[in-house]
């Protein structure tokens, strides 16, 4: 075991880890997050999708160990102390969420999309999406969502 | 204002969206044992010997089971009312006792005191087994499951009218063999269960339970030895359901027996390789359908000859599946007379059960695909066969004459001709296919079509609702359902809210909680809203009643000039200026006289009759003929609810159907070798669609034929997405190549198609070298 | 689907991850981006003792023209090459291949230098180093290693490093003005392991092909090179019917297709006929 320490959404986490333990498997259980979630553990779904250093990166291809002293954000800290954040607020307006399983992993996607400030047409759009598996939408309520927050912030494709 | 028909946001998402859901694995209890099953390797086989020694001394194992320690515990049975014939003969047990019958079959069970260690043990765990003759395919000859127990061991016979002289009078016959291929459900969350001892109640609680918590845990109890009060479920958040998850699998009768035994909590996570082979598969069906049709393409008769695999043993769902595929096939059409003959199949491969839309899906493929190659033998249009053949309005009421779990098969409402045409207005189906004649006169491949279908829900036989309010006029709607996701709260509410004359946002609807009210449905066929909601709406109209009442007394103004709005009791001549009394307060004043914190009226609605709402789909497609890929340019759905309670929930419920349907259609099957092997055991091999592979699904909800078997006037909203996306993509691709009715298997892989049009390739060939009088 | 244990090491430069693997021998594996990697090992399929994380070696990452070579630091992360800043056909080429694999946030964490180890049949980058004959430069603890993408491919997964070496840097040819080059692939959906895919390069002069190298790559066991597309197109103009004999000669030279419950071998032979023809269409219109 090793003990690493987690930075996630600004507070620090000490945790005991063996090497083997993965980034998602930690946030959930060493750091009680369970907002992120594990829905293949082989990289395809998406699920476990969080943001290391503002990238966003599969918690279950990084062991916990790789991730110490790294900047992680996962979707317990989007919102403002209960208030949601735009992204939040569009999914819940748009019905972008049923079961809401792979929601967090669509969430920080879709955060990286809108914080790199650069416009994205629907093309771009839906091709970065198809990163993440869900099951219950059929997509089209979260590609709407995150394109009403891209709109809103000026970064509809059809600019430079 | 009236709540019944808006599409208010959901009050399911504020824990889903800050991450602060409770699915089962964020679920955890202090000291417990986490369970690793052991499964077999072989799809059939003899256990000689199951070596746990090294896995009993691995780091962290608190105890491993074999098939010995559970031997006493009976086979998992069939729901209530499921069986047929041998089927019963054909269960499970939880652990393999001296046969293994398909790979992924549990064998053995691990406890450790964490998931890792538990994974490293189950390693360790060498089952000996001697290798026996596997049948994999469903057409075989049928074998043996046990001694004096055939792999056919049910063969379903439904029908009504004279087939036979219909076919002997028939201008013309169509045949077809047609399949739909093995996939399911596959929600992103896996399969999972906690249970714990709770030694103060002196009962086993169940914790992350789904779907239908009360029956299962009628069969939960049994199965263990339980008194049903020593037993309670409990549903938190649900990664989806679609029929797959929430039926009693070996693997959570194991965490329930261990946590029973060991008299410490055990919590079960299956991985995602686990679950492809473990969790119900579905679907795969073979039909050779057969119909006596006049010139004109009218269906005189239908006989219809399947083959279902159900795969190693019989689940919970029993003959479902097979009984409600005869049942639908006929969908919208008159189809005068009609046998089904349904052979049930036990091979070595995962077991089945319901996938959303069950038997529909499946029959709706090979019945469409039926009027398809009806339209091209009589050089007719597919869509003029299709009205020739649909029940009309004025034949509404519509009884089939047979029936389904003892109850009749009667289509409530609907006018499918006029919902059709609407359709094709609303997609401009005209110009739909002008385009696709321009493009393919320019080479493409391009092809669109319309499917239709009849979807049912609604089911019964009854639902029972407790609403109760506290003194500061809070509610709290106390339910047997489950919610897999689809808005079972929001909706729920908004009925109570409406009959009650306050706002949804405060109501609270419990859900999943078997200590909550003691009988319970669940969620399952498409049944909630309609049965959830009249129950809601009755018990919620006696408290309506009771608050009134009160109010009467309170503002000396008889009951019949009061209304309620926006949480306000007054006259309602002066609404808004007269005396008034708020709802908490005629609460309280209920409560205060009957020294009790809340009023609650519980109320059971009952119901024999299923609803039942036509659908159509189009599909447009564009094939590469050079790669025999597919592209799905566009989908649309209509469908007609009746009533909408809230109408973006329904369109969600529509478009996320859809895309699993095209998912089957394209995509989606669970592959085997020669041998048993599964070959589909990730996300690599079992391919979804991503937003990448599937349009923006247009929606046209319909409210035009309200349903006659509810006060409500409520139908079903759950299927019909999926139902009919199987058949539009094989509609749309057969008149991309030119050939309606060529599509005879889903999915349309490049591999299956490629074989389509190099058959086409080489008639197209042989026809021209015979016209120029070219020898081969 | 938890990894077995294993024992993990960082290496702060290639001769401190030279050095584990020397003392580990093949209880060792490397771990880059793990974008391939880690999945294998939570399916238990590979159970290695020892992990080298090599993520911190510093200057590690890096896309240079040197002379007439392209040097590609194996730490090179896929989405790095989606902008690669580097001019002439090879700086077009990269982009257009980059964005076929897998999906952003994979693209986001796995390198140019752990696809070429990992030599999966399907990987883009393996094709493109066969075909243009990349050199793999592998350094163990006796020194560094040069290998010729002809010789590097053994079969599916198993490549010509030593359990003692690892994979440091990668040399392309820089091509110059007068090259094209496209490529195609065919998967199944947007983001999929390829089913069969091509890397086409063709040197014009005075509108005639003087120089082709055609790759194919997921149609057999490792990427391979085809002698007689090229050899159909020597000397040719590039025209739609040149090409499309060149694929068909492609096509037929391959005996050894691999097949599964994607494709068999008539599928991926059409398919590479397909692949090709349109891996030198885009040659032309884009390269």
């Amino acid at each position: 075991m090793t003990r690493i320490q987690l930075n996630v959404n600004e507070t620090i986490h000490d945790v005991e880890v063996e090497p083997r333990h993965s980034l998602v498997d930690t946030l959930r259980e060493g750091c009680g997050l369970t907002g992120s979630h594990i829905g293949c553990e082989h990289g395809v779904c998406g699920a476990c999708t969080v943001l290391v250093d503002d990238q966003p990166v599969r918690g279950c291809l990084m062991f916990a160990v790789q991730a110490d002293g790294k900047d992680i954000r996962t979707v317990e800290g989007l919102d403002d102390d209960g208030a949601f954040n735009a992204l939040q607020q569009a999914f819940h307006e748009h019905h972008a969420l049923q079961c809401g399983f792979c929601t967090p992993g669509m969430l920080m996607l879709a955060t990286w999309i809108v914080e790199r400030g650069l416009p994205v047409d629907d093309n771009e759009l839906r091709e970065i999406m198809a990163s993440n598996l869900c099951r219950c939408t059929g997509y089209r309520n979260i590609l709407r969502a995150v394109r009403a927050v891209l709109d809103a912030s000026g970064q509809d494709g059809a600019g430079a | 204002m009236t709540l019944i028909g808006k599409s208010v946001p959901r009050l399911e998402d504020r824990e889903l969206l800050t991450g602060t859901g409770r699915f089962a694995g964020d679920q955890n209890f202090e000291g417990q044992l986490h369970m690793r099953v052991v499964r077999a390797s072989l799809a059939h086989g003899r256990i000689l010997s199951v070596d746990t020694a090294a896995a009993a001394a691995s780091p962290g194992v608190f105890a491993v089971w074999t098939g010995v320690d559970v031997a006493d515990v009976s086979p998992i049975n069939l729901r209530p009312g499921s069986a047929l014939q041998d089927l019963e003969k054909c269960r499970q047990h939880i652990l393999a006792q001296d046969i293994v019958r398909y790979v992924g079959e549990p064998v053995a069970v691990v406890f450790a005191d964490d998931p890792y260690r538990a994974e490293d043990a189950a390693e360790l765990i060498w089952a000996d087994i001697e290798e026996l003759p596997p049948v994999v395919g469903l057409m075989d000859m049928p074998g043996e499951f046990a001694p004096g127990v055939s792999t056919e061991p049910a063969v379903l016979v439904k029908g009504y009218g004279d087939v036979d002289a219909a076919f002997a009078s028939a201008a013309h016959i169509v045949d077809c063999e047609l399949s739909v291929g093995r996939h399911a459900g596959v929600p992103l969350e896996t399969r999972g269960a906690l249970a714990i001892w709770n030694d103060d109640e002196n009962r086993l609680e169940f914790h992350a339970a789904a779907k239908i918590p009360h029956t299962n845990r009628i069969a939960l109890a049994e199965l263990l030895g339980l008194e049903l009060d020593q037993l309670h479920l409990f549903e938190g958040h649900v990664g989806g359901g679609f029929g797959v998850r929430g039926e009693i699998y070996p693997d959570e009768v194991l965490v329930n027996l261990a946590a029973l035994r060991f008299r410490r909590p055990v919590k079960w996570i299956e991985d995602r390789m686990e679950h492809l082979v473990a969790a119900n598969h579905s679907r795969e069906q073979t039909h050779r359908i057969r119909a006596a049709i006049n010139a004109d393409g009218l269906i005189l008769a239908i006989d219809d000859e399947f083959w279902f695999n159900q795969g190693a043993y019989a689940r919970t769902h029993g003959a479902t599946v097979p009984v409600v595929s005869a049942t639908m096939l006929p969908g919208p059409y008159k189809v005068p007379a009609y046998r089904a003959t349904g052979r049930i199949r036990l091979t070595n491969v995962t077991p089945a059960g319901t996938y959303r839309g069950p038997g529909r899906y499946e029959t709706t493929f090979v019945r469409e695909q039926l009027m398809d190659t009806i339209a091209a033998e009589l050089d007719l249009d597919p869509l003029a066969v299709r009205r020739t053949n649909l029940i009309a309005a004025d034949e509404m009421p519509y009884e089939r004459p047979f029936e389904i779990g003892g109850k009749p098969i009667i289509y409530d409402s609907g006018d499918y001709p006029e919902s059709l045409a609407r359709f094709l207005d609303h997609v401009d189906y005209d110009a739909v296919q002008a385009e696709m004649a321009e493009r393919r006169a320019s080479g493409e491949m391009a092809g669109a079509a319309i499917i239709c279908f009849v979807e049912l829900g609604g089911d019964g036989p009854f639902d029972d609702v407790r609403v109760e309010m506290d003194t500061d006029g809070r509610v709290e709607v106390i339910t047997g359902v489950a919610s897999v996701g689809q808005g079972v709260e929001t909706v729920i509410a908004q009925i109570c809210a409406d009959t009650l004359g306050i706002d949804y946002a405060g109501i609270t609807v419990t859900h999943g909680q078997t200590d909550r009210i003691a009988r319970g449905q669940g969620a399952r066929a498409s049944r909630v809203t309609v049965m959830t909601g009249n129950a809601t709406h009755k018990a919620a109209s006696g408290v309506r009643g009771m608050l009134l009442e009160k109010a009467a007394e309170l503002l000396q103004s008889p009951v019949e000039t009061l209304e309620i709005s926006d949480g306000v009791i007054g006259i309602v001549e002066g609404l808004g200026e007269g005396p008034s009394v708020t709802v908490a307060a005629a609460a309280a004043e209920i409560l205060r006289g009957q020294n009790a914190p809340r009023i609650a009226v519980e109320e059971s609605f009952e119901n024999d009759r299923a609803t039942y709402s036509f659908g159509a789909q189009l599909a447009v497609v564009v094939v590469d003929p050079l790669t025999a890929g597919v592209t799905v340019e566009r989908f649309a759905v209509v469908y007609d609810i009746g009533r909408a309670v809230n109408p973006m929930l329904v369109e969600g419920q529509l478009v996320g159907g859809a895309v699993q349907g095209i998912g089957g259609a394209l995509f989606e099957e669970f592959l085997y070798d020669e041998t048993g092997q599964p070959l589909s055991v990730s996300f690599a091999d079992y391919l979804m669609p991503t937003a990448a592979e599937v349009p923006d699904v247009e929606c046209l909800v319909l409210e035009d034929s309200p349903s006659t078997t509810n006060p409500l006037t409520l139908k079903s909203g759950g299927d019909p997405g999926i139902t009919g996306a199987g058949a539009a993509i094989a509609a749309a691709i057969g008149d991309a190549i030119g050939r309606p009715g060529a599509i005879k298997r889903l999915p349309v892989t490049p591999l299956r198609l490629r074989a389509i049009l190099r058959g086409d390739a080489d008639r197209k060939q042989e026809k021209n070298n015979a016209e120029n009088g070219v020898s081969t | 689907m938890k990894p077995a244990s294993f024992e993990y090491v960082t290496a702060e430069s290639w001769d401190a991850a030279a050095a584990s693997l020397a003392e580990h021998g093949d209880d060792a594996l490397i771990l880059a981006g793990g974008q391939s990697l880690v999945p294998v090992m939570n399916f238990r399929l590979a159970q290695p003792a020892v992990l080298v994380d090599v993520n911190v070696i510093p200057d590690s990452a890096y896309l240079q023209i040197d002379g007439d070579s392209l040097r590609i630091g194996a730490l090179t992360r896929h989405v790095r090459f989606e902008a690669p800043g580097i001019d002439g056909p090879l700086g077009r080429l990269l982009p257009r291949i980059a964005h076929h694999i897998a999906h952003l946030p994979i693209r986001m964490r796995g390198t140019f230098g752990g696809s070429l180890a990992h030599a999966d049949p399907a990987s883009e980058w393996c094709t493109l180093a066969r075909t243009l004959d990349a050199v793999m430069i592998a350094q163990s603890v006796t020194g560094e290693r040069r290998i010729a993408a002809a010789d590097f491919f053994h079969s599916a997964l198993a490549t010509d490093l030593a359990d003692d070496e690892v994979l440091r840097e990668v040399e392309l040819p820089a091509l110059g003005p007068d090259w094209r080059c496209g490529f195609a692939e065919f998967n199944r959906r947007a983001g999929d392991f390829a089913i069969v895919q091509s890397v086409a390069v063709i040197e014009l002069h005075e509108g005639q092909i003087v120089s082709a190298r055609i790759g194919v790559g997921g149609a057999t066991e490792t990427p391979q090179r085809s002698g007689a597309a090229e050899k159909a197109l020597l000397g040719g103009a590039p025209t739609s019917e040149l090409f499309a004999e060149a694929a068909g000669a492609a096509a037929d030279a391959i005996e050894d297709f691999l097949t599964d419950q994607q494709a068999n071998a008539d599928l991926r032979r059409d398919l590479v006929r397909v692949m090709v023809l349109r891996a030198l269409e885009d040659a032309v219109s884009a390269g």
